[in-house]
């Protein structure tokens, strides 16, 4: 006997028939494959802590000078090596000078003085710690972004929740299914005459973690391949690298209109403990990549730009003060930026704490007065409609609105 | 459920647990001599001969150099485009240094006769995780796995992790080559102007992630004061013959109090008291338990395994000899319950199934890709962490991808690097022997009946079994 899965299915339905249930859901749950335009979530991680301090420089702010006398990147003005003023209290790092359209366009706001409340300085707890959406509790078994999934009950795409990224990260991890792919034309088995026979093999598999990884790959090639030969050529000239990579997978899925609802993608390499650079330099060949990949992304999009909004994070900012190595190490609170035609941007939200001595986190790191969970939290509500946050960032109340999100 | 495991899935079991895999080889051994007296040969890889895996990698001439010499040799390309330009013969890319760390990685792993030693040297390069392309590290990271790591893989963990303190690829991957106390009157210190301040970078992963663990009982404090007790642990010519070197005028000579306890050797002795502490504290007797347990027998494993061998590490003054056979002796280590608990992460996946088909293998970049693409692109990790050890790290649908289209390449001899011979191959009863020994599951034995001949190795190798160990 040689039975496919989708003949499998295709019983299971007669047999529904058969016991007289409407077969509405399955009937449903096709449609939903084919007319799938919806909102969408991107998330950019920036791996290594960000310094945020020289992103969105607060050129204003007496101590910044003094807290980095090699690293500050000049006060806007004209001439070179300069930074873009925003608002003639915060600029932006000259590398970013692609993102500055976008937001005078009103479509990019920034978040300064904003992350995770919790005090680690661990790169590795702070990622989990902001990809769980638990700050200070490493015991939870799933991501944030995989229960903004399971919140919803109806099973729909298996392009729900992409990461382009090398391996699954913890922030899509959990029990709704989500993939992970570094691009879509290497996403298949190169062996065709042992699919079908593989696919049956791990779904009939009791072995329950093998079972669902093989779950999710087999219906998400199935779906790749029927998908594939409508799906746009890519528009934006995006950078070489990962995040370039990553914004150009996911800006595809999205135009391709197959139910993609939260993306994922990084960029690595902010670890700057020694030579940071200011307006150039190691820094600014990271921000560089993060602009150009951005502006691309936003390009790209078109008319779908008003489906998505993208926020960025990294999983702490650093010192505000610059080390002995013309870097900066482990800190607190850092910028965000969020993304999308849907954003209320041209601003930079957020309460500034300052930067003298007195007001820094622990004497030494920028402040938090933005919890990245209000951020994220209003992009679910305001722009996916998710209306109830307690079960995606569990013990979390926000005060009010940011008002980021029209 | 049954009660205790059969003498062949205990024999693969102790195989898959303790190499990159079962052999016929090692399967015949095992039985003739007992899975003790087995583990006691592997425990001594110094008197078993590796001929193969010293031909296998004899042409790697890379791994035999010093850091100056790889300098030279293999120069960054500035450097080797000025030399073009003055007429030199192109010099080769410092990229050749690691492609050549990865061949003789993945070599070693499929074909040295100490399996566990090589094991081992896998596991404690990736709990004191560098990463390869980081400057200096480029030319580094060969004295590193030779000199640092592979002496002491068996041997005391306190001399494992001075040897790594005092490393020149740690000391620069960590930073800590350029942390000079805050507070010294530097009148006579060496002209370089990068070095003035701490970096507290190392002082944090030496207690997080090579021996308290992050839950170990340290304080910010805490990772402050080690950083001041390892100012002037640094290194001297960083780019060429790289070398360990105590400055004492970037030492900070002032008080310095470490998890409570006054630190007060002294100059180079406070760096050494410190490792002194550390090693003999409780928490790395645990964390290092722990992560061992993990890595032989669960990803969560149990609690009476951990506490015994974190007992033996303690006992023993952190002897890693005696932590192995504790854990490898202890009841639960045979149970049913950890029985292909664990999933085999890509360097193990890779050399498993290069082993079981007796794969004559010399390793290319197609080979190492692949690695990658299963996300574990060896010796380039980039986070100190290293790579995970839980199976659900390693399962993304990518990743799974991956290794059916590896096991398909492999087995139709597609795989550039590998020639299989279909007499290795012919036999599928026995290669489901070495995999599932009277525990092949209904799923994969239906696939077989539905599978071509000539496919059927390759389904084995792609089936959620072989994904085990």
């Amino acid at each position: 006997m040689n039975f496919s899965r989708r003949s499998f299915l295709k019983s299971t339905g007669l047999g529904f028939l058969a016991l007289g249930l409407p077969p509405s859901f399955l009937v449903r749950a096709a449609g939903a494959e084919q007319n799938a335009r919806g909102k969408a979530l991107v998330v950019v991680f920036q791996r290594g802590g960000m310094d945020g301090l020289n992103v969105v420089i607060p050129f204003k702010d007496q101590a910044y000078y003094a807290l980095r006398p090699t690293i500050a990147v000049k006060e806007p003005a004209t001439g070179e090596e300069r930074a873009i003023d925003l608002d003639g209290y915060f600029a932006l790092h000259p590398a970013l000078m692609p993102l500055k359209p976008i937001y005078d366009k009103g479509q990019l706001a920034i978040v300064h003085a904003a992350g995770s409340p919790d005090n680690s300085r661990s790169h590795f707890d702070s990622q989990d710690y902001i990809e769980l959406g638990t700050p200070g509790i490493k015991s939870t078994p799933d991501g944030w972004l995989n229960r903004y999934l399971s919140e919803k009950p109806v099973p729909g795409s298996p392009f729900r929740g992409v990461a382009v990224s090398p391996q699954m990260p913890r922030t899509l991890a959990g029990s709704a299914p989500a993939l992970s792919m570094s691009s879509i034309e290497e996403f298949r088995l190169r062996n065709a005459a042992m699919a079908s026979v593989l696919e049956n093999l791990y779904t009939n598999s009791a072995d329950p973690l093998f079972r669902q990884g093989g779950k999710s790959l087999f219906d998400a090639m199935a779906k790749l391949r029927a998908i594939e030969s409508k799906l746009p050529p890519s528009t934006g000239s995006y950078p070489m690298g990962r995040l370039g990579n990553g914004l150009k997978q996911i800006a595809r899925l999205i135009k391709a209109e197959v139910g993609l609802e939260v993306a994922f993608t990084e960029i690595e390499s902010w670890d700057t403990h020694v030579a940071e650079g200011g307006a150039t330099g190691q820094l600014a060949n990271r921000l560089k990549e993060l602009g150009e990949a951005l502006a691309a992304f936003h390009q790209d999009l078109g008319d779908h730009l008003e489906d998505v909004v993208v926020v960025t994070m990294s999983e702490f900012g650093r010192t505000a003060r610059e080390n002995g190595n013309r870097g900066t190490d482990h800190g607190h609170a850092n910028v965000m930026f969020v993304l999308g035609s849907s954003v209320r941007g041209g601003k930079v939200y957020g309460r500034w704490p300052g930067l003298a001595p007195e007001v820094l986190y622990e004497g030494r790191d920028l402040n938090l007065t933005t919890d990245y969970r209000a951020v994220c939290g209003e992009v679910l509500t305001r722009h996916l409609g998710q209306r109830d946050l307690s079960k995606i960032f569990p013990g979390f109340r926000t005060r009010g609105s940011l008002g980021l999100v029209a | 459920m049954t009660t205790s495991l059969s003498p062949d899935q205990k024999t693969i079991h102790f195989l898959n647990r303790t190499s990159f895999g079962a052999t016929p080889n090692t399967v015949q051994r095992v039985n003739r001599i007992g899975i003790r007296a087995y583990l006691d040969e592997q425990l001594e890889p110094e008197k078993i001969a590796d001929d193969l895996a010293e031909a296998k990698t004899a042409g790697l001439k890379t791994m035999r150099l010093n850091p100056g010499q790889l300098f030279e040799l293999y120069p960054p390309p500035k450097i080797a485009k000025e030399q073009a330009a003055m007429g030199a013969q192109m010099q080769q890319a410092p990229r050749l240094i690691i492609y050549e760390l990865q061949q003789a990685r993945l070599l070693r792993a499929v074909h040295s006769e100490r399996q566990l030693y090589e094991l081992m040297v896998d596991f404690w390069n990736n709990h004191f995780n560098i990463f390869a392309a980081k400057g200096a590290d480029r030319w580094l990271t060969t004295s590193y796995d030779r000199d640092t790591i592979r002496p002491h893989a068996l041997g005391k963990f306190r001399d494992l992790l001075l040897a790594t303190a005092q490393s020149p690829a740690m000391l620069f991957y960590l930073d800590n080559w350029l942390s000079v106390s805050p507070n010294g009157a530097f009148t006579r210190m060496p002209a370089n102007a990068r070095r003035r301040g701490l970096n507290e970078n190392y002082g944090r992963e030496l207690m997080e992630l090579h021996t308290l663990g992050v839950d170990g009982g340290y304080t910010q404090q805490d990772v402050r004061e080690v950083a001041r007790c390892f100012t002037g642990w640094t290194l001297v010519r960083p780019r060429g013959d790289a070398e360990f070197h105590f400055e004492p005028r970037l030492h900070d000579p002032g008080e310095k109090i470490v998890l409570g306890r006054r630190i007060n050797g002294g100059g180079m002795e406070d760096g050494r008291q410190v490792i002194d502490l550390l090693a003999d504290h409780p928490s790395t007797a645990k964390f290092i338990a722990s992560k061992l347990a993990r890595r032989f027998v669960a990803d969560d494993p149990p609690a009476a395994i951990v506490n015994r061998a974190a007992d033996a590490f303690r006992r023993s003054e952190g002897d890693i000899r005696t932590v192995l056979r504790t854990i490898i002796d202890s009841p639960e280590f045979l149970s049913p319950d950890v029985y292909r608990a664990k999933v085999k992460k890509p360097l193990e996946f890779a050399a498993s199934a290069l082993r079981i088909t007796g794969a004559d293998t010399k390793v290319t970049p197609q080979l190492v890709r692949y690695l990658g693409r299963m996300g574990e692109p060896l010796f380039l990790a980039q986070p100190p962490t290293g790579y995970p050890d839980t199976g659900s790290s390693w399962i993304s649908p990518d990743m799974l991808l991956t290794r059916m289209n590896f096991a398909a390449d492999l087995v139709g001899n597609r795989l550039d690097g590998a020639r299989v011979t279909a007499e290795g191959l012919r036999d599928t009863q026995a290669l489901i022997r070495l995999i599932a020994p009277d525990s092949l599951s209904p799923a994969t034995r239906q696939a077989l009946a539905q599978t071509d001949q000539k496919d059927a190795p390759a389904l084995l190798l792609a089936a959620p079994e072989f994904q085990r160990r």
